[in-house]
């Protein structure tokens, strides 16, 4: 059994091709989000699943020098800040916890603010968490004796 | 004109219904992986490609048809290209079919 599958010429090529079109639908999927069906979460599994596939193809080896595991790692806790951190802002401008309205001057585009941030900071975790949870998955070994 | 792209629009919706059917019946009482495969396509590119024509015909031409157009696009890619890789493992992990030929 092969270690990858980059050796068959058609799924090596065809995954390449794709593989840009992927991020640009997560992308359209993730700021199509606050106003049409999409958000955060769908946009992190579908740009996170240009990045499995790329790793499926290319061996785990290349989808880690790709997105190297520090970085998959400040990633995850940088979207959940995001979302905290809107929360806790729009506290100290005395509002509730995750308040939109109080983020700008008024409440119909602070909503836009509010929820372009959260979701952002959902998209990353999402994808970066799908990310981590696939390489852990795939490279885990049986020991054969 | 507007009798044309109603009636048409639920021929060619039935249509991808009918795919879709015969598809799952295919994956459920065919014999083995090979053939299985073969059943799991036709479902991705007639049965989705049908129901999409439909709602393209129903939606008429803007905008939204040129969206619904780059789905069975990007099924068409993906589709015969994932059953390439499933009968490519399945072959080199040893797999035969169990389907035998009739002489």
């Amino acid at each position: 059994m092969k270690d990858n599958i980059s050796s068959s010429p058609i799924l090596n090529i065809v995954s390449r091709i794709l593989f840009a079109p992927i991020i640009i639908f997560g992308l359209y999927v993730q700021f199509h989000g606050d106003y049409g069906p999409g958000g955060g979460f769908q946009a992190g599994v579908i740009i996170a699943a240009a990045f499995i596939l790329y790793s499926m193809v290319f061996g785990i080896k290349k989808g880690e020098t790709l997105v190297p595991i520090k970085i998959n790692q400040y990633l995850m806790c940088i979207g959940v800040l995001l979302y905290a951190g809107v929360g806790v802002v729009s506290i100290f401008l005395n509002g509730n916890y995750l308040d939109y309205n109080v983020l700008a001057s008024d409440s119909s585009s602070g909503q836009h603010l509010g929820i372009i941030l959260v979701e952002l900071g959902v998209g990353i975790t999402v994808a970066t968490v799908m990310i981590a949870l696939y390489h852990s998955f795939a490279s885990f070994r049986i020991k054969d004796d | 004109m507007g009798y044309l792209i109603h009636y048409s629009t639920i021929f060619f919706l039935f249509l991808g219904c009918f795919f879709i059917l015969s598809g799952s019946v295919g994956l459920i009482k065919l014999p083995d992986v090979f053939s299985r495969i073969h059943a799991a396509g036709l479902i991705d590119t007639l049965g989705t490609g049908f129901i999409i024509l439909s709602l393209i015909i129903h939606s008429g031409f803007s905008l939204l048809s040129l969206k619904l157009l780059l789905i069975p696009l990007f099924i068409l890619f993906t589709s015969p290209i994932s059953g390439h890789a499933i009968s490519l493992f399945a072959h080199e992990s040893g797999y035969k079919p169990k389907a035998k030929l009739k002489r």
